[in-house]
């Protein structure tokens, strides 16, 4: 089996401080982390290769410093990580992203299942992944929470996924490309062993060069149909809080309800 | 190699920039900004430079007016499941009514289905003139590659310039498809969408990073402007039954033979799972203390019609199902009303709620995030506090 994992580097949300003075984010010392639905995304492929044998590889489209998200994928069991880093590929919104990936995909030669989190925690868009299965003309699975059954000699797979009125069980031909949601696994952590391998291993850098039929004008910023026009700060909540403090539960309880009802919320 | 140019003799050093941009990419040295490897090209900053010192060098391909103007009309998808529509569809009817009104073109609906004929009526009701209705059994549930074959048909046939679908599961799942086939724009959970008055363009808002930056999205260049919006954010507008329409009926546009997927079984959750379209929410977090905690906030939510939410602390903890989830790795909710018990309020969880209308904290800590972000609180032990809130609630609304 090969299976294939698409990863996105990205700021971890949890140092990300709003300044109160300027309602701007304040960013400095923002450490970077692997999108943490492409963490289930991983090791949900590092599970189907235990299962049925093959290989995981690892792919990203970013800025040089995203080299630590492969290495950090690999130290967790992948066998093999590709870097997409170009000044070409850089401002490529979700269109363009999908279009790049798909042809390093295609690059790679045959697969039978791709692998994405569900979005990623900064874009939260959720498009990629849809748009690499469109590209590559493949079968698209998306918010997977279980593979149920998965049999790559006949080609066909069998999944759950989340949906808003509840879980939709679907078969599916391969090659598939799966987007998954937190539920479906526990990711693992890295061990030592595969650490000092990721560390000495040479992960190929392609640039725009090294993808066959790639068309330039549908690479990074000229590509991309979106163009960000203004960035601000949401607008801060309105009013204060009204905290209640009387004599007792009940009375406490009795206040919070006519203060909901006075709202017409209900 | 970043993509930005930085012109260093009309940059005078005022870090205006260095706000502006989402990545945390520019930063001043010796009064010259600076930009390192986290610049994405996406532009943010260069308006907000007095000087005009920063530049993006690619030329975007600019299409021609002749083309773009062969596009015309706004498209809404109106999403059903077993017959019945969502509510995101009609919250998107009302706006894209709003938007085709200001653009002086027709709003047309899109429907998919199969013996489902009523919803053609109901979008002419919420403001549709035109609906294309697709009627086919390999159509009944819905599926990625037939329902995007068949938009993208339409789509290229009958040339809408806006097209906007629900950001529900199905309704990002399609877009993403439909908008890579035909090369055009999509911006995804849209939270504003208005017309730009000057050059006719639709401008997107949406929230990242969690809901801490809002950025505005134009698609300029292709054509359709394709966005999903959230639930919730737009008004339900008021059905008229005496509002007209045409009903024209399309073919599908893949045989049986052709759909590699199957949908063999549906497990239907209660109502109380279905948070996206929820106009109350009560939500439990670690102070719940366990599974049987729940009970308590199940028959508050129960008894305002509303959903069960949960933090991210009480699913991992295996109380309750991830389908419950609200916040940043679970489901961005914007009810009328949001009821926070023993939730302390982690960031993550705030980026999934802190746009619902009314905010209520019950929590037993004082000092709890929660509280800067709720418009009433109760600092108190749950489990005293919400069994009291519900014996209140069934005797003022005599339920």
């Amino acid at each position: 089996m090969n299976i294939i994992v698409c990863i996105k580097q990205v700021p971890d949300t949890t140092d990300v401080k709003i300044n109160p003075e300027t309602n701007t984010l304040i960013r400095e010392g923002i450490s970077s982390i692997i999108n943490p639905f492409d963490m289930y995304a991983i090791e949900e492929a590092l599970r189907l290769k235990e299962k049925f044998g093959g290989k995981v590889t690892v792919i990203s489209l970013g800025p040089p410093q995203s080299i630590n998200a492969l290495k950090e994928a690999v130290g967790m069991g992948a066998n093999e990580a590709i870097q997409l880093s170009d000044r070409a590929f850089s401002g490529s919104d979700s269109w363009a992203t999908a279009y790049t990936l798909a042809l390093a995909i295609k690059k790679l030669g045959e697969f039978n299942i791709i692998l994405c989190g569900k979005q990623a925690i900064d874009g939260d868009t959720g498009q990629v992944g849809p748009g690499i299965a469109s590209q590559l003309c493949i079968t698209q699975l998306t918010y997977v929470f279980k593979i149920i059954k998965l049999e790559p000699e006949v080609g066909m797979i069998t999944v759950e996924r989340l949906l808003e009125e509840g879980r939709e069980i679907v078969e599916a031909k391969l090659p598939a490309l799966l987007t998954v949601v937190k539920d479906i696994n526990q990711p693992r952590s890295a061990t030592l062993f595969h650490i000092r391998r990721a560390s000495k291993l040479l992960i190929p850098i392609w640039t725009a060069a090294d993808l066959p039929g790639a068309d330039p004008s549908k690479l990074g910023l000229k590509g991309s149909p979106t163009q960000v026009i203004k960035i601000f700060s949401p607008p801060k909540r309105e009013g204060v809080l009204d905290l209640i403090k009387a004599d007792g539960v009940d009375k406490s309880a009795a206040i919070l309800a006519d203060k909901i009802i006075a709202e017409k919320v209900l | 190699m970043p993509l930005l140019e930085i012109d260093k003799d009309k940059c005078i050093g005022c870090g205006g920039c260095i706000d502006a941009c989402p990545f945390g990419a520019l930063s001043l040295v010796d009064n010259m900004v600076v930009v390192n490897d986290k610049c994405t090209g996406c532009g943010a900053c260069l308006l907000a430079c007095p000087m005009h010192a920063l530049n993006l060098p690619a030329e975007r391909p600019q299409a021609t007016a002749e083309n773009l103007a062969a596009y015309s009309g706004v498209w809404v998808w109106v999403e059903q499941f077993n017959g019945r529509t969502g509510g995101i569809s009609v919250e998107m009817l009302g706006q894209g009514r709003k938007l085709a009104d200001q653009r002086k073109v027709a709003l047309t609906a899109c429907v998919l289905g199969h013996n489902a004929e009523h919803i053609t009526k109901a979008a002419i009701s919420f403001g549709a003139d035109r609906v294309f209705w697709v009627d086919d059994p390999s159509l009944a549930v819905y599926s990625t590659a037939p329902y995007a074959s068949t938009l993208i048909n339409l789509v290229r046939e009958y040339k809408p310039e806006i097209f906007l679908l629900g950001a529900s599961s199905r309704g990002r799942d399609l877009a993403g498809s439909v908008a890579s086939v035909i090369y055009t724009g999509l911006t995804a959970d849209c939270t504003g969408l208005e017309i730009d008055q000057e050059l006719g363009l639709l401008l997107q808002t949406r929230p990242a990073f969690g809901g801490n930056i809002m950025a505005t999205i134009i698609c300029p260049n292709h054509r359709p402007q394709m966005a999903t919006v959230r639930y919730r954010v737009f008004e339900m507008p008021i059905a008229d039954s005496r509002r007209q329409g045409h009903v024209i009926a399309i073919k599908t546009a893949m045989s049986v033979e052709q759909i590699t997927t199957h949908v063999v079984d549906f497990i239907l959750e209660k109502d109380e799972v279905n948070l996206a379209d929820a106009h109350v929410i009560v939500s439990g977090g670690r102070g719940v203390g366990g599974p049987s905690g729940f009970e308590t906030i199940r028959k508050l939510a129960e008894l305002l019609g509303g959903a069960v939410g949960s933090s991210r602390s009480a699913v991992d903890a295996g109380w309750i199902s991830y389908a419950h989830q609200v916040g940043q790795t679970g489901r961005t909710v914007r009810p009328d009303l949001y009821i926070a018990c023993g939730i302390s309020g982690q960031i993550q969880h705030l980026a999934g709620m802190k746009t619902s209308k009314v905010i209520v904290a019950i929590n037993k800590n004082p000092d709890a995030p929660i509280f800067n972000i709720a418009n009433y609180g109760i600092v108190g032990d749950l489990f005293q506090v919400v069994p009291a809130l519900t014996e209140q609630f069934k005797k003022k609304l005599h339920k």
